[in-house]
């Protein structure tokens, strides 16, 4: 089916790209790969006279080294191209894994990072693990430039802090601890995730720490900082029991709705399966 | 309701099939249909127009793209490949030629799009194993349930030498 009628525009720069969303307001919106975008249009759920196309400006899809070992990847890298990139293979084999692991492979050639983050739809996978990663999300706009975290970005259902005019322009994923490693586990019947769980463990000198996120199963990715607690210096050969067992306990906390994808029941119950499975990977 | 344009028209130049070649279109308007509509190459086929079954997969750039939800404006410069451009001077191209051989179709609406996503995964991996291929085929979907036809075929395939 034909989305309704719009204008395209393809500026080259971000100052560009602002000055049209500047000039055209509620009657433009963003466009990077459209995979969600012309979706909602065809269906005629969202409408826009003008669609400013961020694909021009070269220096977003592009992905560098930050300091030693973090890396930056910019917003309009498909999912395709971080599952391909030698930094991300080598510093987050997890979240390269997580990223060939996206939808299918059409989806993944055009659909990118950014516009994953920005739509904010519940059922998808980057958001959990970059929040476990402490993940932040750089923002530009005609006022200025801002920096804020993946875990304080993603509010709810289709829901962002990234206001009307502002760019989300890189993700900047902090270097990982010596000796850490992060795992990113999901299952799911339909096209997307049902539900996914990441888990990072930092070795420290008291003992390891373990991190965990499950995401799809809620309008946000949600901590399970109980379970944190609860393994707090539990040796690794006794670790993976405890694990599954608090993420189920702490799952029943959490507030986790029916849908499409199966209920709250099940959910909870995948989020400590996939803990297990997450948490056993990194010790593996 | 107006059917009046006031939106302006966009002129893109692309490689359809080895041919450069050039359209006027909307910005709105959908590769699928320029494809099936203005250059009458009917065997890229529109199914469930959400990027989930892989019939309406032609190749950009050598990369498998879903025509039903990729603006035509997005081929501007680039090189497109559907199923019609496959066949050299009529002889059919060895990925087709082993999916006939292994009977790896039934109705043969996936067909076309099947057959490009293989194009470019073995492209780019002359020598997947079964894991890789099954992986890569996710998205699309045959709905007569023909895959161990078709896997058949494309470990035939990857098991070649040269
Ligand atoms: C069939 C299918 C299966 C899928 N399966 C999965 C899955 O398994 N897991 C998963 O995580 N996701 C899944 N997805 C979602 C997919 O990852 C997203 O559709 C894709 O990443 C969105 O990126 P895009 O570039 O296409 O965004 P677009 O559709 O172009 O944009 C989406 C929204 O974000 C805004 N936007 C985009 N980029 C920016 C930016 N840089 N700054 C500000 N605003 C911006 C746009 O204005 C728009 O509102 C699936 C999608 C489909 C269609």
């Amino acid at each position: 089916m034909l989305p309704p009628r719009f204008e395209l525009h393809r500026p080259s720069t971000i100052e560009g790209a602002l000055e049209l969303m500047a000039r055209f307001g509620d009657d433009a919106t963003f466009y990077a790969g459209g995979t969600e975008l012309l979706v909602a249009m065809k269906a005629r759920v969202l409408r826009y006279a003008h669609l400013i196309d961020l694909k021009k400006i070269g220096s977003l899809a592009e992905i560098h080294l930050n300091g030693s070992g973090g890396i930056l990847i910019g917003a309009l890298s498909t999912h395709h191209q971080i599952s391909c990139n030698p930094y991300v293979i080598t510093h987050f084999p997890g979240y390269a894994a997580l990223s060939e692991n996206v939808a299918n492979i059409r989806v993944r050639i055009a659909g990118t990072l950014g516009g994953n983050l920005c739509f904010a739809e519940p059922h998808a996978d980057p958001a959990t693990l970059l929040c476990a990663l402490n993940a932040r999300a750089h923002l530009v706009s005609l006022k200025g430039r801002r920096i804020i975290n993946i875990s304080d970005f993603i509010l709810g259902e289709f829901s962002t802090a990234r206001e009307d005019g502002e760019i989300l322009t890189h993700i900047e994923l902090p270097p990982l601890p010596h000796g850490a490693r992060a795992v990113y586990r999901s299952f799911g019947q339909q096209e997307r995730p049902t539900a996914g769980v990441a888990v990072v463990r930092t070795p420290h000198a008291t003992g390891p720490e373990w991190k965990i996120w499950a995401g799809a199963v809620s309008s946000r990715p949600l901590e399970l900082s109980l379970v944190t607690e609860a393994v707090k210096g539990v040796a690794d050969t006794h670790v993976i029991d405890q694990i599954r067992v608090q993420s189920e306990v702490h799952a029943e906390t959490l507030e986790i709705h029916d849908d499409a994808h199966g209920g709250a029941d099940y959910k909870r119950h995948l989020i400590s399966v996939l803990a297990r499975r997450a948490a056993e990977d990194c010790l593996s | 309701m107006s059917t009046e344009n006031k939106y302006p028209m966009m002129q893109i130049s692309f490689v359809l099939n080895g041919k450069a070649c050039g359209t006027t279109i909307e910005p709105r308007e959908l590769l699928i249909d320029v494809l099936r509509e203005k250059f009458q190459l009917t065997g890229t086929k529109r199914s469930c127009d959400v990027q989930v079954c892989g019939a309406c997969t032609v190749l950009v750039d050598g990369l498998p793209v879903s025509s039903c939800s990729t603006l035509a404006a997005e081929v501007d410069a680039r090189d497109v490949q559907s199923i019609e451009g496959l066949s050299q001077h009529g002889q059919l191209d060895p990925i087709q030629r082993a999916f006939v051989e292994h009977g790896a179709m039934q109705c043969g609406f996936c067909t076309p799009g099947m057959v490009l996503a293989v194009k470019s995964l073995l492209a780019q991996d002359p020598h997947p194993n079964e894991e890789t291929i099954r992986h890569y085929l996710r998205g699309n979907i045959c709905r007569c349930t023909g895959y161990v036809k078709i896997i058949e075929a494309i470990n035939d395939l990857a098991s070649r030498h040269g």
